[in-house]
This record gives C-alpha cells, sequence and structure tokens, in this order.
C-alpha cells in the first residue's frame, strides 16, 4: 500500500471504534491503577491489509533461511558449546512469547482507551507468530543437529529444571496479578523495551560468531515486530502518569520489573553469550559492554530519562546497582560457575573453558583468573568420570549456595544476602531488592495504601526443596534428563559424545545424598541460622568458603 | 565504550569470526539418543498415530501442573488462583476432578503417569493454525480481496448500482465490520487468556484475528466506496450501527457476547454456535450474498464472501472440534450437554429476536432477495445442522 493510501486507511479503520450502548463487556482482569479517560494518545491501529503480506514476506525469509541452511549443511560448522545452550533457552522462550500474547487481553480490560485495543491484538499475533517460529527453529536443530537429546523433550524438561522455573518468571509475570503491572510495566516497558535487546540482537549476533545463522534470522524477524510493542507500552504508560494517583504504583513497578528483568535476563543471556561462545576475538563486545549500550545507554538514558519530566520516578539506584552487579560483582561468571556446578541437574552439556577463554575473560574483566581460574581448571579435571564424584561433590573450594525466593537464581554475590521470616518461613534472598519485593510489593498493601489486585509469589520456589533427602541417581531419572539407552545422562560436563566419557546413572548412585539448602535453614535454631547468616555473606568470591581466621 | 575504542592496536580489517568445521550435523556419531527415533518431541502423545507439524509448535507450550509442572506455578493473583484455571468455564473434562499432585519437600517432580491427565488435552484445531498457516492465509485473503477490487474499480463496475443499492451498502454492509470488531477484539482476543491449553487459546487468538481483519476489509472497502461512487456517505454505518432500528437487535445481542460473565466456553459457544448461523449467516449468506447480483454489484459478494469463508471453513470448524467431543465426554457428557442446552435456550431466542428486527433490509433494495422468512428459515437449519453435529438436540425456541 501506498503511503497516503495507508494514511487514509488508518484514518478510516477508527470509524470501528466501540462504545458500548448496551452491555458493558465483563472486566475479568483487575488493577489498582487507575485511568481517567485521557485524551487520545497515537492509536497506532495496525492496518491489517499492509501488516499480513508484510508478515508473511518475513515469513519466506526466515523459511528460505532454513531450507538454505540444512542443503548448505549449516550443522558442520555450528559450535556445540554455543548450540548446548540453545537446549535451555528455545526450551524457556516459547513460553514468555506466548504468554505476552495471552497478556493482552489483561490490558483490554485495565486501559479503558479503545484505541490502544486493536494495537494491542495485533501484538496478541505476533507473540503467537513468536512462539511457534521459535518451537519451529528448535525442532529444526532438534532434526539436524548431532545430540537431539534435552531438544526433544524440551517442554517437559523445562517444566521440571530450576532453569526453566527462573525463566517461567518471564512468562507468568506478564499473565498474573496486577494487569498492568504485568503486561504492562513489567512485559512492555521494562522486558521487552529494555531487555530484549540483549535477547534478539545481541543473543543472535553472537549465535552467527558460532556458526548458527538461523537463529539470527528468526530472532530478527521477531525483533523486528517489537517496535510496535514497544509503542503500546509507551502509550499506555503516557495514560497512566497522567494520573497522579498512578505514580507510587508505577515506581514500584518499575523497581520490581527492572530488577527482576537484570536478575533473571542477565543470568541467562549473560551466561549464554559469555560461556557459550567460541569466539573469542578481543574486540568482540562482552556482554558487559553490550549491556553499558543497549540497556544503559540506549533504554535508560534515552528512553527511561525523558520520562521523569512526566512524572515518573526512575529507578537510578538500582540501574547503577544492575551495572556494579555486572561489572564489579561478576554476577555474570557467578551465574555460568553456578550453571557448570550443577550441569547434574540440568539436560545440556556445558563445555569446559580452554586457555583461550582465560585469555579472553582477563583481557575482557581484569582479575577474571584470580578468582574463578581455578575453578573452571578444576571443572576441565573433573568433566570426565575417572572414579571421582560430579564437581558440585568435590572439594573445589565452592560452597553450594542458597536460593533467592524472589528471582530463584541462587544467592551467588554472597555478601549481598539477605534472610527474613516472611509467611512463616525463613527465606534467602540474593539482594535487598529481591526480599523488598517479596516482603513488601507484592502484598494487599503497600506503603499503606491497598493494593487488592497485586499478585503473588507462590509455588514450591526452591526446586532443591522437591529432591530433599534423595540419591542424585533417581533425582535425574525422575526428572527424565537420561538419553534412550536408559542410563547415559543427558546432561554432561563436556562435549565429549563418546559413550565411554559421559556419565551414567551409576555415577550418579555412589554420590553423597543431596540436601535442601530452604529445608536446612529452616531446620536451624536462631543462633544457628545467624551464625549461618555471618558465614554466607562473607563467602565469595567464586563461591569460595569464609575465610577461617577473620 | 566499546573494545575498539580501547584497543588502538587492533588490526584495521573488519574482525570476523572465521568458520571452523565442526561436524556437529545428524548423524556424525553414534551414541546414545543419536539415532533418528531420538529427533521426534516425545512429551506428549499425538492425537493420530503420527504428530503433526502443528501439535509440535503448540503442544504443551503452556504448561499444566498435572503434567511436568515440578515447582508449580511461581505467580498467582490477588486471591490465589494462578495459572490456567480450569474452571474459567463451568464445561468440564474427564479428569478435571482429579486433585493435583501435591508437591512439597522430598516429593520429586510427579510427571504425570496417564498423559493427558484431562479431557481438555485431547482438543487440537483440525485447521492446524500456527504462525505459517495464519499469515499464509490472511495474507492470500487480502491479496485476493485488493485484486478484486482493484479490478472491479478499473472496469468501472461500481456504476451499474442503483442509489437503493447504494444506499445498502453504505448503511448495512458498513455496519457489519462493527459486530466483527467487536467479536474480534472483546469476545475473541478478550477470552484468549481464559482457556484451559494452548491449543484453546491459539485457536481464539487465531479466530480473533480473521475477525478484525475482516472488520478492517470491510472498512477499507466502504472507503474504496466513498472514493469511487458519486454520493457514496462513508459515515452512513456509524450512523446506521447507532440509530437504525434494524441493527439495534444484532447489537444488543453482539454486545451481550462481550459482557459473558466468566465463562470462555459460554462465549465462544454462543458467539460461534449460536450468532454466527443465525445473525451472521443470515445477513451475509442469505441477505448480501443473495441480493447482489440482482442490483448489478458483482463486488460485495468477493468481500463477504471472505469473511462467509472464515466462518463456514475454519471458525465453525474449530469450534465444534472443540465442543462437539464435550458433549460426548467420558465422564461429564451429561454436565456438559445440560449446560449447552441452557446456553442454547438463553442465546437462541436473544439471537431470533434480533434476527426479526433485521426484517426490514430485505425490503429495501430495487431488486429484493428471497424473502425474509425463508432466508430465516435457511439459517434456522442450518443452525439445527450445527446442533446435530455437535450432539446437542434442537432447542425448542428455535420454533419461534
Ligand atoms: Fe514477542
Ligand atoms: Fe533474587
Amino acid at each position: 500500500m501506498s503511503r497516503q493510501s495507508l494514511a487514509k486507511a488508518h484514518q478510516k479503520i477508527q470509524e470501528l471504534a466501540w462504545e458500548p450502548q448496551y452491555h458493558e463487556p465483563y472486566m475479568k482482569y483487575g488493577t489498582d491503577y487507575t485511568f481517567r479517560k485521557a485524551a487520545k494518545k497515537d492509536p497506532l491501529k495496525q492496518v491489517l491489509r499492509s501488516y499480513f503480506p508484510m508478515e508473511e514476506e518475513k515469513d519466506h525469509r526466515v523459511y528460505g533461511a532454513q531450507d538454505g541452511a540444512i542443503r548448505g549443511n549449516m550443522f558442520r560448522q555450528v559450535q556445540e558449546r554455543w548450540l548446548e545452550w540453545q537446549k535451555l533457552f528455545l526450551s524457556i522462550i516459547p513460553l514468555p512469547e506466548i504468554s505476552a500474547a495471552r497478556s493482552m487481553p489483561m490490558l483490554f480490560h485495565a486501559v479503558p482507551n479503545p484505541e490502544l485495543h486493536n494495537g494491542q491484538a495485533i501484538q496478541m499475533i505476533d507473540e503467537v507468530r513468536h512462539s511457534t517460529i521459535q518451537q519451529n527453529l528448535k525442532r529444526l536443530y532438534m532434526n539436524n543437529y548431532i545430540d537431539p537429546a534435552g531438544f526433544n523433550n524440551s517442554l517437559r524438561n523445562f517444566q521440571t529444571d530450576y532453569c526453566g522455573t527462573i525463566g517461567r518468571q518471564f512468562a507468568e509475570g506478564f499473565i498474573t496479578g496486577d494487569a498492568i503491572t504485568a503486561a504492562s510495566i513489567y512485559l512492555t516497558i521494562v522486558a521487552e523495551t529494555a531487555f530484549t535487546n540483549t535477547l534478539f540482537v545481541a543473543m543472535p549476533a553472537e549465535a552467527a560468531a558460532n556458526g548458527d545463522y538461523l537463529l539470527p534470522t528468526v530472532f530478527h524477524s521477531v525483533q523486528s515486530d517489537e517496535s510496535r510493542h514497544i509503542s503500546n507500552g509507551y502509550a499506555t504508560l503516557l495514560m497512566a502518569l497522567s494520573d497522579e494517583d498512578n505514580r507510587q504504583l508505577l515506581e514500584r513497578d518499575l523497581r520490581y520489573a527492572w530488577w527482576n528483568n537484570h536478575r533473571v535476563v542477565d543470568a541467562a543471556i549473560g551466561t549464554f553469550i559469555e560461556y557459550g561462545t567460541k569466539d573469542r576475538r578481543k574486540d568482540r563486545e562482552s556482554y558487559a559492554e553490550m549491556w553499558r549500550r543497549w540497556i544503559y545507554d540506549d533504554y535508560y538514558r534515552s528512553y527511561l530519562l525523558p520520562l521523569e519530566k512526566y512524572g515518573l520516578v526512575i529507578p537510578h539506584d538500582l540501574v547503577e546497582e544492575s551495572w556494579k552487579q555486572i561489572w564489579e560483582k561478576g554476577y555474570v561468571h557467578e551465574v555460568a560457575q553456578f550453571f557448570a556446578t550443577g550441569w547434574l541437574a540440568n539436560y545440556w552439556r556445558i563445555d569446559g573453558m580452554t586457555d583461550e577463554d582465560f585469555e579472553w575473560f582477563e583481557y575482557k574483566y581484569p582479575g577474571w583468573y584470580d578468582k574463578y581460574g581455578k575453578w573452571w581448571e578444576n571443572y576441565s579435571r573433573l568433566a570426565t568420570p575417572n572414579g571421582h564424584n560430579p564437581i558440585i561433590f568435590e572439594d573445589v573450594d565452592y560452597v553450594y549456595p542458597h536460593r533467592c525466593w524472589t528471582c530463584m537464581v541462587p544467592c551467588l554475590v554472597r555478601e549481598d544476602m539477605v534472610m527474613q521470616e516472611v509467611d512463616g518461613q525463613w527465606r534467602t534472598y540474593c539482594h535487598e531488592v529481591c526480599r523488598w519485593t517479596d516482603a513488601e510489593a507484592f502484598r494487599p498493601t503497600y506503603q499503606g495504601r491497598e493494593t487488592p489486585n497485586m499478585g503473588r509469589l507462590v509455588g514450591h520456589r526452591e526446586w532443591e526443596t522437591l529432591y530433599h533427602g534423595w540419591n542424585f541417581a533417581d533425582v535425574v531419572k525422575d526428572m527424565g534428563f537420561v538419553r534412550d539407552d536408559g542410563k547415559t545422562m543427558t546432561a554432561q560436563p563436556h562435549l565429549n559424545l563418546d559413550p565411554k566419557k559421559m556419565w551414567t546413572l551409576d555415577h550418579m548412585r555412589r554420590c553423597p545424598t543431596f540436601v535442601s539448602p530452604n529445608v536446612t535453614l529452616n531446620e536451624m535454631t536462631d543462633a544457628e541460622r545467624e551464625a549461618f547468616r555471618a558465614d554466607y555473606v562473607r563467602q565469595g568470591p567464586a563461591g569460595r568458603p569464609a575465610p577461617k581466621d577473620a | 565504550m566499546t573494545t575498539t575504542e580501547s584497543n588502538p592496536s587492533a588490526p584495521t580489517e573488519r574482525s570476523v569470526p572465521k568458520p571452523v568445521f565442526t561436524d556437529a550435523e545428524a548423524g556424525a556419531k553414534e551414541f546414545p539418543d543419536s539415532s533418528p527415533a531420538a529427533r521426534r518431541y516425545n512429551y506428549f502423545t499425538p492425537a493420530k498415530r503420527k504428530q503433526t507439524h502443528y501439535e509440535d509448535v503448540t503442544v504443551e507450550v503452556q504448561p499444566d501442573p498435572r503434567h511436568y509442572l515440578a515447582q508449580g506455578w511461581i505467580y498467582g493473583f490477588a486471591d490465589g488462583t494462578n495459572g490456567y484455571p480450569l474452571h474459567w468455564t463451568k464445561l468440564k473434562a474427564w479428569g478435571v476432578d482429579e486433585p493435583e499432585p501435591a508437591r512439597g519437600v522430598g516429593t520429586g517432580a510427579m510427571h504425570v503417569q496417564n498423559w493427558p491427565a484431562h479431557g481438555w488435552h485431547e482438543f487440537r484445531d483440525p485447521n492446524e493454525e500456527w504462525e505459517q498457516s495464519l499469515y499464509r492465509y490472511n495474507a492470500n485473503v487480502v491479496r485476493q480481496l485488493t485484486q478484486n477490487v482493484d479490478n472491479a474499480r478499473h472496469a468501472k463496475a461500481f456504476e451499474l448500482w442503483t442509489p437503493n443499492w447504494i444506499r445498502f451498502v453504505e448503511r448495512n454492509v458498513g455496519a457489519w465490520m462493527h459486530i466483527e470488531h467487536i467479536l474480534g477484539l472483546y469476545v475473541f482476543a478478550a477470552n484468549e487468556r481464559s482457556g484451559p491449553t494452548n491449543m484453546h487459546n491459539t485457536a481464539m487468538a487465531v479466530n480473533s484475528t480473521r475477525k478484525i481483519r475482516f472488520a478492517q476489509d470491510l472498512a477499507l472497502y466502504n472507503l474504496t466506496l466513498t472514493e469511487e461512487i458519486d454520493g457514496f456517505d462513508g459515515t452512513a454505518h456509524v450512523e446506521a450501527w447507532n440509530s437504525d432500528a434494524e441493527w439495534q437487535g444484532a447489537r444488543k445481542v453482539c454486545e451481550a457476547l462481550t459482557a459473558v460473565q466468566d465463562d470462555w466456553g459460554e462465549a465462544i459457544f454462543a458467539a460461534n454456535i449460536v450468532f454466527e448461523p443465525l445473525i451472521g449467516e443470515l445477513f451475509r449468506s442469505n441477505l448480501v450474498m443473495q441480493a447482489a447480483a440482482g442490483n448489478g454489484d458483482f463486488v460485495t459478494p468477493t468481500v463477504m464472501g471472505a469473511g462467509e469463508f472464515d466462518y463456514a471453513q475454519r471458525d465453525l470448524r474449530w469450534t465444534i472440534a472443540c465442543f462437539g467431543p464435550l458433549a460426548e465426554d467420558r465422564e461429564f457428557a451429561a454436565h456438559n450437554k445440560e449446560l449447552m442446552q441452557g446456553w442454547l435456550s438463553h442465546w437462541v431466542p436473544q439471537a431470533l429476536e434480533a434476527a426479526r428486527t433485521m426484517q426490514p433490509m430485505w425490503s429495501q433494495a430495487d431488486h429484493k432477495p428471497p424473502r425474509f422468512e425463508d432466508a430465516l428459515d435457511r439459517a434456522k437449519s442450518r443452525f439445527a445442522g450445527i446442533c446435530r453435529d455437535l450432539n446437542l438436540d434442537t432447542p425448542e425456541e428455535l420454533k419461534q
């Protein structure tokens, strides 16, 4: 369609706006935000006559590239180190996408501005596109990559695995609780506007550097829909801001959403990009550098800061704190190390780090080797079964961490760990902000104000609880992370596919009993618990025990 | 801060990653899980012998705590509900009254033993809608329509229209866009958070998209006519929709569909099983499609026809596949049948009353279509056939 006819078409479809005359639509989802009927904002109506052919054309390119990749034997050049992590990533991401679709009707109910509903409905269908196109990409990997284990049982694994549960925040958080908190602030304003850049732009670039040009093809195609979604969020945010009563809630939700996105997305994507790559060119950007560019400069400085003049309270302190976590406190390195420590609880293979990797880390993060080098040397030493146990059960100067009740990533920056008794249970949190999220934000009152629509953090949030007192062979079998010979594990701490080098359930059988840190914590006396806390915050970096002398 | 800035000694040629031969393709080595049998999604049981592409991209994406969700849902609403509650419709599928696994300290994952745990998971969209089918189908429709309307314009086809027919199209064909828009957004999209499985919710989302598209097809067609036909009033449809007596009945029922309280099943059932055949097809097929040719209009039927096809070939098809088996559910057939019969008794009289208020439209054109009563009879018998397909009794109220 020509630009002129598109403009006219835009104008014309405004005539579809509906003012109920006989029945008001049923309002299923609640919010504590209030919207006076604000002046009409950019209506963002998508003209489907141009939308469908445009998306179809994008599809042609994606599917054409997929055929080409298979004909061109792309998998002869794909790095296994990289593709193994896709078993995790692609098991998670279709759910956030489809959840984004499911969250859109929540906004119909909460935002009484019909001009916005059309854009939200088109976002809904975009998200159906994203979810299924990603399930399809994973299927292609399963069919063509050397090791289908972990792809073939992807969605069962993901729903069972603690990493999957961490990822599910980035899905359930969109569809539950206060409709605006969930579908607008957490999903659109923070996840889509800030963090999809690392997901859909930075990560595909890394995939290409590892011989996989299909991930970029699919994810760039996905990302190209994102600007419309960002506009949806922006329009809603401006409407929310026009009502003074909303400002306290906006401040709360931005703090929660920012911090949770940082905790979850930086943990996962940071690990994929830094530890899942074989590309160690010194001039390729590190995750920290990408973060600084995409999130700090593009999002925080260019998008968020200008909103301050409309009365938005920006969590400057949390932006700086997140940067500090990444740059000074080694957040991504700590997470990657934890993933590797617990390789046996997952469903993909984690490659060890080599001298070339060490050199790159030292160059990008000066001081890295002194903190993490020894541990990764131990990881490689213990990689193939040779009479010893998996690294988690060996003495390598690493204390198994407690989990954060809120973000469910373990409390890895040990000095930041805080503890509180909440809802009758002692809980550990990775950081004060995660404590605040659970103990103060997700509650029916907030700073003395009634917030009856705010959601709750529920579920068995500590994965280890389910397997308290189990032998690890039974844990792995119960989760189903076993290959088709009935004993070789799906996960391995190396990439060698020689069956003699692979760990089996028999190796797990002789390991010590697994215990839940949280169950243990709740069995302690007050004095023991305080001693535990005092010790924990002196641990690290790299999970080292607290120094004995201090 | 980028490394290129902080690293002045970097080589001046472009730095690109070097391809490396890794031999990481299927079949390169033999090891546990390397066989072709391991190359299929193995966490669900397909509906037929061979699992379909549609199932692969759809089934289990939306979790169910009765399957594998070991740690349970992790976010809840204020009232404690979470995930995709099965009670967001009063319909029931076998197995739903079985308790959810009670997980806790040392229980393990408690994976499902008797897949699929309950009957809701047996539903498959017979249209097998996912990303590819969805865009292919709708892109074809809009391309076809654009071409038809362009051809008509070049052939000066609109010059044959009589003034009465112009009034008919600007008001009545125009008014119909509002119904599609409201149903698309506030019935189908509004309920696609509420279904029990990914299969249900995606089917609703895709149904919604077709309706929103059709509403826009009609709006843009209306725009073309405004530009092509002298004296065609492009805003008359708003007035007709807001105040013409013959539209107020249909509008009332259409709005009532958006107001169904907390039951996605009833909303979708009432829309696709009752409203569409008794009002939608009555108007689109039994009036517009019948009347147009006699009044020299060969274009409007192609636009309306696209919406007809959406409903008859896609929307109705998945709806029957969704609700039909519930009337024969191995555990709750009687419950569901009674419930759906109740919905029929509630919605059919409203639809018929609305249909009757539309009667004056049958005499507005110069060249009259078949009589209203015949049109309504046809719609009724179509509806009765749908009831049979669903194993429901044709409701008494249809005789009204
Ligand atoms: Fe998306
Ligand atoms: Fe946390």
